[in-house]
């Protein structure tokens, strides 16, 4: 189900390293199944910083508001533009059209803080 | 038996034994027993009949504006309500509810409330309204704090033309959260590249209209911005918030069909430009469809508010005066296209003449510069508070004593569509008789 | 067929009139110049009988206590008495202005000084302060007089408020709004609140107040009450009650003697002023002796036989224009004077008989969250219905089936799956009984017909709307049909 050739973080943030050397960042499948329909992402300003594990965003549902956590630090070099009309494209489309952020990463070792997803399945049975 | 009360004693039996206690008091087992049951030092209980005697004795001591003539107004107003207003408004399935968190069986507050906010945004001529703060004074507050958060600015400039009621409670809001509050005059005021909002009320307290066209420019260019607190009344005659460029625009409602009340429940009519949309406070009403495609009204993008966001919450507030907000929508709908024009032209003549009636007393002047709404400073030849007093005899309640070192013997005069012009002619004789009676 | 729910602007039609206006007995004059008026008004131009058929209809779609049962948790909908209604619309009451001179005014201030009396014994505090206008935004005022009191002794570098992770939404929120940060402290097995964690977190010395719940959210009388004022206050901190759920209480203990410095009461629940669709409330507070100067401005004096306006010494501020939310004061007199303190004991003793009758009767059936008596009202936590598909919600939406307006769901947060149901004691036993048959009636329909549930309610005026479209696509006022 959670494609294997990205990584995972705890907080259900995706990772997938590009051909030309960025990180798409996005949240998981199962994260967007517990957050319940998605209405609203507020995402930073192409250009930002982004600190591994710190909070770079928020997204909402109707009655709920979640904090979203860097995967990995870098500058920020896309934002998904297409979350402001369409938020629900996380829900339908969490590993493609509803990506997150485009990231010039600063260091990758930072990759081996995450999970693959073999060990982001496991983490997942644990929790139900 | 009190008539609120149903339970019986064999209705209390009953319940008790299916709960399984002896007595009511057992159920009040968990406060600590020194505490439990103390004195309860009230007045002997009244039934209805005498209760309304109580009532009515209590309230022949006050002055009321259908029995006095008003001359009194500094941000709550006499106007007139159709009857229409309040018939519809105490309905009790609008009285007796609860904010519609049931959509289902809500709709009737919920597509009252759009109208609310649908018709603010007309008369005001603004992108997007909420469904109303507490009154005017924290809707002003308010529109402080959302400014600071959409500048990340903490530094607001008032005019000290704003009422002072307003400056004191934008104080109380603004001081525990570092914001600085600084007091400017209008002809030099302007934004700043610290400051998040320049805040202006027109028509102001003493009555006058702004130059807002040159107050939102001077705003806009320090990239602040631009608050305006109006009067819905003169929104039937001048040019609203929106033609200017106000980014946020606030109103007390009191004026839109509500009674005085001795000062509340009123409501703070709270309206913004689409784009500061997800900083604004309080609740807001979205229209939507339901399964079939019906259309329907729910309570939308709450996660502002502080039932999901909590201390990150755009405000504490969880009420919105839903009720008072319907009392202005039915208003806006009676008084129409035709009667709020008329409405702020009848108070524009009245306060006019009555201007131009008491300049002509030796011994007063009417402050002059700038042009007025409905409100107007008068300079007195003896304290205002002395002539009120003296108008007492003619059932006339004056003007707002406004004096002070800078401007003794000040009267804020207010004049409005319910004032005849016996009661201005009256007005005006009782202020001769006072300069002479002195 | 004619769209009863057309909006008033797509009534419109040039020419019709709403009222009529007088005409004008003066001499006009001139306008002001053309840049400060404005070019067009875009009102609506509908009929009076067209304004009554609307809004009547639209009252219609309704639900409110005056309805029927209303067992909606944490709001105390209990009826609101028509003698009320005609208090606050005396033309001596209702068209009065705020800044009336004393002399003018001796009969709405001597009201306001016998409630502020009425309400401060029954908190068992010393002063009464009547300006806020609703619950949170007594909460406000209140932790404004506690900021105060702080720095008045030395102690304006504390920043940390204590909150149950129970408690409502407004209690964190007014800590921030004041300027404070939130620690947030959960209850033991029990239901009470944790002393250990409470202690930790009195610990760093930082503590500006608690604010809590008296009974809580969760329906419970916390036990440790007195424990938790007093090393609240060896701590250096004050205790804000929240008095959202005095109804339990009225009569049977006073907050001011279990050690709370402040407390707020919603006149709009304990003390019965109708809610009017979400407003206005009202929310006095009552203080210590200690905290009495620290009060917003004003409070009603009586002095040489004179009742006056005061700000108090050292008052924070002004909270709201005027002086509260009269119309909802002469409500609340209105109902102290005719229960007396008698009456307002029965009042508690027969919310709180309701409301075990409730848990009694359903505890098997729905699951409770703590196993023992509550106060005026039961937090169920049928979690069980979740192996059938069914949440909460679809319980509450079946409810409307059955012509009840469902109770609160999914609060307190910390409780899974929470219907939170207050009955309050203006209702017979025979509603709470046609009540309870309803429920186990859909507790039955769970394991037999769950789609039932999720497909309620099924006859009212619309269905489950689609929240998540309103919030995607904002659409929160008429605009021309293009």
């Amino acid at each position: 189900m959670n494609p294997k050739e990205l990584r995972y973080s705890k907080e259900h943030e995706w990772v997938r390293m590009e051909k030309d050397g960025t990180a798409t960042i996005g949240i998981t499948h199962y994260a967007q199944e517990q957050l319940g329909d998605v209405v609203y992402v507020d995402l930073p300003e192409k250009g930002k910083a982004l600190i591994q594990f710190k909070k770079f965003g928020e997204i909402e549902s109707v009655k709920a508001v979640s904090d979203l956590f860097a995967p990995v630090s870098g500058e920020i070099a896309a934002v998904n533009a297409g979350l402001k009309e369409t938020p629900e494209l996380v829900n339908t489309d969490p590993y493609g059209k509803g990506w997150m952020l485009k990231v010039k990463l600063r260091d990758k070792v930072e990759l081996n803080n995450l999970m693959d997803s073999q060990a982001y399945d496991l983490l997942l049975q644990e929790t139900a | 038996m009190i008539p609120y009360l149903p339970t019986t004693e064999s209705d209390r039996q009953a319940m008790l034994g299916a709960i399984g206690v002896k007595s009511v008091d057992d159920l009040f087992a968990d406060i600590p027993k020194e505490f439990r049951d103390p004195a309860l030092n009230l007045p002997a209980p009244l039934s209805e009949l005498e209760l309304k005697r109580e009532l009515q004795r209590k309230a022949a001591k006050n002055a009321n504006g259908d029995e006095w003539a008003y001359f009194l107004g500094a941000g709550s107003y006499r106007h007139f309500i159709p009857s229409v207003v309040w018939n519809l408004v105490k309905r009790s399935e609008f009285l007796t509810a609860y904010t519609p968190y049931q959509p289902e069986i809500s709709q009737g507050v919920l597509q009252a409330s759009y109208e609310f906010q649908s018709l603010c945004c007309q008369l005001l001529n603004m992108e997007v309204a909420n469904l109303g703060m507490y009154d005017g004074a924290t809707a002003f507050a308010e529109a402080a704090l959302m400014a600071c958060r959409l500048t990340k600015r903490s530094a607001v400039r008032a005019l000290s033309t704003v009422s002072p009621r307003y400056i004191e409670v934008l104080r109380t809001y603004a001081v525990p959260q570092g914001i600085s509050v600084e007091i400017v005059e209008a002809e030099t005021a302007r934004g700043g590249p610290e400051v998040a909002c320049l805040m202006v009320q027109s028509p102001n307290f003493h009555g006058q209209i702004e130059e807002m066209e040159r107050l939102a420019k001077a705003t806009h260019g320090e990239g602040s911005l631009f608050v305006v607190s109006t009067d819905p009344i003169a929104m039937g005659l001048l040019r609203p918030p929106g033609d200017y460029g106000a980014d946020i625009a606030v109103a007390e409602g009191q004026s839109l069909g509500v009674p005085m009340s001795f000062g509340g429940p009123y409501v703070g009519i709270f309206t913004c430009k689409s784009a500061h949309l997800r900083q604004m406070p309080g609740r807001i009403v979205g229209k939507t469809v339901d399964g079939k495609g019906t259309t329907g009204y729910v309570l939308t993008l709450q996660t502002r508010e502080q039932h999901i966001r909590r201390e990150r919450a755009t405000s504490n507030i969880c009420t919105s005066e839903t009720l008072i907000a319907i009392a202005n929508a039915v208003y806006m709908a009676a008084l129409g296209k035709w009667g709020m024009r008329r409405v702020a032209e009848l108070c524009y003549h009245k306060a006019h003449y009555a201007a131009s009636q008491i300049a002509q007393i030796p011994g007063y002047a009417v402050a002059s510069g700038g042009v007025f709404f409905k409100e107007f400073v008068v300079r007195c030849p003896v304290s205002p508070s002395e002539i009120n007093k003296s108008l007492r005899a003619r059932k006339i309640v004056g003007g707002l004593d406004i004096s002070s070192g800078r401007a003794p013997n000040s009267m804020l005069v207010c004049v409005t569509e319910v004032n005849t012009k016996g009661e201005i002619d009256s007005l005006v004789e009782g202020l001769r008789e006072a300069a002479h009676g002195r | 067929m004619e769209d009863k729910r057309r909006l008033l602007m797509d009534r419109s039609q040039p020419g019709r009139r709403g009222t009529t206006l007088p005409l004008c007995d003066v001499p006009e004059s001139a306008l002001p110049n053309a840049r400060h008026l404005r070019d067009n008004l875009p009102m609506p131009e509908v009929s009076e009988p067209e304004i009554v058929r609307y809004f009547t209809h639209l009252s219609q779609l309704n639900y409110g206590v005056d309805t029927g049962f209303y067992p909606l948790g944490s709001c105390t909908m209990k009826y609101n008495p028509k003698l009320h209604e005609d208090a606050a619309s005396l033309p001596g009451f209702a068209n009065i202005h705020p800044l009336l001179e004393g002399d003018l005014s001796q009969g709405a201030l001597q009201l306001m000084h016998e409630l502020q009396q009425a309400l401060a014994e029954i908190a068992g505090l010393h002063r009464c302060s009547l300006p806020p206008v609703a619950g949170a935004h007594g909460e406000y005022a209140g932790m404004h007089v506690i900021r105060a009191a702080q720095i008045a002794r030395g102690q304006g570098h504390r920043k940390t408020v204590i909150i149950p992770d129970s408690a409502h939404g407004t209690n964190p929120a007014t800590a921030a709004m004041c300027g404070f940060q939130v620690a947030s402290v959960p209850a033991d097995g029990d239901g009470n609140m944790d002393l250990g964690k409470l202690r930790e977190a009195l610990a760093g010395g930082d503590v500006v107040a608690l604010m809590i719940t008296l009974p809580s959210t969760l329906g419970l009388f916390d036990r440790n009450i007195v424990e938790i004022c007093r090393i609240v206050h060896a701590a250096g901190g004050y205790v804000y009650g929240d008095g959202a759920n005095l109804n339990a209480l009225l009569g049977r203990v006073k907050m001011g003697q279990l050690g709370f410095d402040v407390v707020h009461m919603n006149l709009h629940k304990t003390f019965t002023t109708p809610h009017g669709g979400g407003g206005p409330g009202s929310g006095a507070i009552s203080v210590s002796r200690e905290l009495a100067s620290f009060c917003a401005t004003p409070v009603v004096t009586f002095r040489n036989g004179r009742y006056q306006l005061e700000t108090p010494d050292k008052s924070f501020g002004r909270i709201s224009t005027f002086h509260g939310n009269f119309g909802n004061l002469v409500r609340a007199y209105c109902y102290v004077r005719m229960l007396g303190a008698a009456g307002l004991r029965e009042v508690s003793g027969n919310a709180v008989l309701h409301a075990n009758y409730i848990q009694a009767k359903l505890k098997k059936t729905f699951g409770l969250a703590y196993q023992r008596h509550c106060m005026h009202e039961v937090v169920f936590s049928p979690t069980h219905f979740k192996k059938h598909g069914v949440r909460s919600l679809d319980v509450a939406k079946r409810l409307i089936d059955y012509g009840y307006h469902p109770p609160t769901m999914y609060f307190p947060l910390v409780v899974e799956e929470a219907l939170m149901v207050e009955p309050t004691e203006t209702e017979t036993k025979e509603t709470l009984d046609s009540f309870i048959e309803a429920m186990e009636k859909i507790a039955d329909e769970v394991r037999t017909s769950p789609q039932v549930l999720h497909d309620a309610p099924h006859n009212s005026p619309v269905g489950r709307l689609d929240e998540a479209r309103a919030a995607r696509q904002p659409d929160l006022r008429w605009r021309k049909a293009v």
